[in-house]
């Protein structure tokens, strides 16, 4: 088991004849996904490593013969929204948008629109999501045999603001004998379109997941939600979380913004030593060193057992 | 993107909500004429992208064009927290029977707007909010929605306000709200929102912040109505040479992505780091262990040689640096071979032994075998994912430092 992703999902590339697109259409093949259609307006009839290339959406969903159950939009941000919409018009459920630099006004309508259709939007800003051995979608872990090197199958769910840090820390996972049931880069922007606290109930549904890790940063307010949603639900998940970004506190760095967009802090909630103690106070461990994580999970593993 | 209140005001005019006749004044002699136009008491307050000009001294009144002349003479010299006033703005001064606050702003949660209200104006909302929640309204607006008036409405009578005020109110916040979707806005602030004594409302101070990734969308309401220039990007704080360089290295090869700072870094430590959360970890990483970075780096999106040979450059230049570290978090499309060559080539170029002038090497995935073998060539020390970044900052700072922290 897993979320969102098994062996039978299908999806197609939005921009699938981009420089990045294509490398990353490459990968997922290799990887073993089930990629069934790209779409690059005006360029229907080529091919992208045997991948059939549509001008519309509508156009791979009759190719395909039947719904297709995700499209990874990789396409330049003034022009996100409206792929994201066609995508959610013509039945896509999973999306996951690689995009960075999008207005907020236009993620909060595409979000409030998935919301609408009972679509579910990964991202923006983010690598995608990946099953150990079974799929993934997107450049997450990049090419199949360095993926397969940082992702083996395993108890352990993993979310993260940060595409890299994803696999950084599934890669630790996985070479302490533990292994990921499935990792999700969220997405480096200030609103995106499954924070940790909504990707909870999924990870709570798999049987296989048994204990979550988080990697966070300053700015907004995910992990007070991500907290409140523990106190409120009795969940049998252990989390272990880890912060980044705790010299953004300084009184020199007031104002900036380092590594993602949504890293920017607004408000007094928004700091990494705010976040820490909330997350803390909601019974969620936070280590302080990166190289700690795969520890603290044996750890609460044992004690959840 | 930051506004001075001037252009906050403009953009407030612009979606058809009342303002005073005020006027925007760069020298003392302007605002003479200013006060003359507008012909009785004003209040002259200074144009900084700052809080706390009331109590710096920067908001003077004036009952006569002479008496405006000399507190805008004042005022312009006046730095308020570092920032040097841009001008001033002069303002009738309003008979003002009630303040009101008006605002909108993200609720990243909900993912919508949210609007704001209350009839305790002129004073932080959050104080209110925390002192008088009985006194603040608030309402989500939908994305795909156009704003209703009824929600605006809704909002202020949570408030309690009723009569006239009410239906008076009612369109600003609506217009408001409005303007924060169209123009992008972050932050859209009306406070004080002043009725005055002959029943009608003003917006007598506006505070509009805009989202950096909708600029080059907003160009018509920036350069042509707001006439601000494309190199006024508005940050906390004057980009240093070494942030300059970087970026102009950047912008010169589409290939890869570096970014560099230094503002508020002051060590001795140079940082070729990367990607966005790499940075951020390896930053805390080399901080916590006693190590003193001399900037903060990101490179990655898989850069040219050139462009790893620039940002390790750059750091290298920098006074009282002797080693960099050059660390990242598990790559994926980025090169571990081609960045090993750059940062090697930086050395070279200044005349620096690779071997000792990189403290450590510690980028694993995509081609690490071919960035190995280069670093092994010139006695560079390196290591792979099976040491942790942690590990890895600590090894560097004890380079540096000689001792462990």
């Amino acid at each position: 088991m897993s979320i969102l992703l098994t062996e039978d999902t299908t999806f197609i590339v939005q921009g699938i004849t981009g420089r990045e697109a294509v490398n990353l259409t490459r990968e997922c093949l290799d990887y073993g996904s089930r990629v069934v259609g790209g779409v690059t307006p005006g360029r229907k009839g080529r091919e992208v490593h045997g991948v059939p290339v549509f001008d519309t959406v509508e156009q791979a969903v009759a190719n395909h013969g039947g719904p297709i159950d995700g499209s990874v939009v990789t396409v330049p941000p003034a022009f996100t929204k409206d792929a994201v919409l066609e995508a959610i018009e013509n039945g896509i459920k999973l999306i996951v948008i690689v995009t960075e630099r999008i207005p907020r006004g236009d993620v909060a309508q595409m979000v409030e629109l998935a919301g609408m259709r009972g679509a579910r939007i990964i991202g923006p800003n983010c690598l995608g999501l990946i099953v150990p051995e079974v799929c993934k979608m997107g450049g997450i872990g990049g090419p199949a045999k360095d993926a397969a090197k940082a992702y083996a199958p395993g108890p352990v769910g993993v979310m993260s603001r940060s595409g890299g840090m994803t696999t950084e820390i599934s890669s630790s996972l996985t070479q302490a004998g533990l292994g990921v049931s499935t990792a999700v880069s969220i997405g480096g922007d200030a609103i995106i379109g499954s924070t940790y606290a909504e990707l909870m109930p999924l990870f709570e549904a798999d049987e296989e997941s048994r204990a979550i890790v988080i990697y966070t940063e300053p700015g907004g307010r995910m992990e007070a939600q991500l907290a409140e949603w523990v106190k409120e639900n009795d969940s049998r998940l252990p989390i272990v979380a880890f912060m980044a970004g705790k010299f953004m506190d300084d009184e020199e760095m007031k104002g900036m913004s380092f590594g993602h967009a949504g890293t920017i802090v607004e408000g007094k909630e928004d700091t990494a030593t705010e976040k820490i103690a909330r997350l803390e106070a909601a019974g969620i461990r936070v280590v302080e060193r990166i190289d700690e994580i795969p520890d603290a999970v044996k750890e609460r593993l044992e004690v959840a057992a | 993107m930051r506004f001075f209140e001037y252009e906050a005001r403009r953009i407030v005019e612009l979606a058809g909500i009342p303002v005073t006749k005020y006027g925007f004044c760069r020298t003392a002699a302007e605002a003479r004429a200013a006060a003359e136009e507008i012909g009785g008491p004003v209040v002259i307050k200074s144009q900084v992208l700052t809080g706390g000009r009331m109590k710096a001294g920067g908001v003077r009144f004036a009952d006569t064009p002479e008496e405006a002349e000399a507190a805008a003479a004042d005022i312009l010299e006046l730095e308020i927290n570092g920032h040097v006033p841009r001008g001033v703005l002069v303002d009738p001064k309003a008979e003002v029977k009630q303040e009101y606050y008006a605002g909108v702003v993200w609720d990243g949660t909900e993912k919508r707007p949210l609007m704001l209200f209350s009839d305790m104006g002129g004073i932080d909302i959050e104080e209110v909010a925390e002192k008088h929640p009985g006194h603040v309204g608030r309402g989500h607006l939908s994305n795909l929605m156009d704003v209703a008036d009824f929600e605006a409405k809704q909002v202020i009578a949570a408030t309690g306000v009723s009569g006239r005020q009410l239906t008076r109110a009612t369109p600003i916040l609506a217009r408001l709200a409005e303007l924060f979707r169209d123009r992008d806005m972050t932050l859209a602030e009306i406070n004080p929102l002043a009725e005055l004594e002959d029943g009608s409302f003003v917006a007598l101070d506006a505070h509009m912040e805009m989202e950096n990734e909708a600029t080059g969308r907003q160009r018509a309401l920036l350069r042509e109505e707001l006439e601000i220039a494309e190199d006024d990007t508005r940050e906390p704080y004057e980009p240093s040479d070494f942030e300059r360089n970087v970026a102009a290295i950047d912008a010169a090869d589409h290939r890869g992505v570096i970014q560099g700072k230094d503002h508020g870094f002051h060590g001795d430590l140079g940082l070729v780091i990367g990607a966005g959360g790499g940075s951020l970890t390896l930053t805390d990483a080399v901080r916590s262990q006693g190590g003193k970075p001399a900037n903060y780096a990101e490179i990655g999106g898989n850069p040219s040689v050139a462009k790893a040979c620039g940002l390790a450059t750059q750091v290298l230049r920098k006074d009282g640096v002797e080693k960099i570290a050059v660390m990242m978090s598990i790559v994926s499309n980025t090169r571990v071979d081609i960045v090993a060559r750059g940062v090697i080539k930086a050395c070279l170029d200044l005349g620096k032994d690779p071997g000792e002038t990189i403290a450590i090497f510690r980028i694993p995935g995509a081609w690490e075998e071919e960035g190995f073998k280069i670093l092994e060539r010139y006695g560079v020390e390196y290591c792979d994912r099976s040491v942790s970044m942690w590990e890895a900052a600590r090894r560097a700072v004890e380079k540096i430092q000689g001792t462990p922290a």
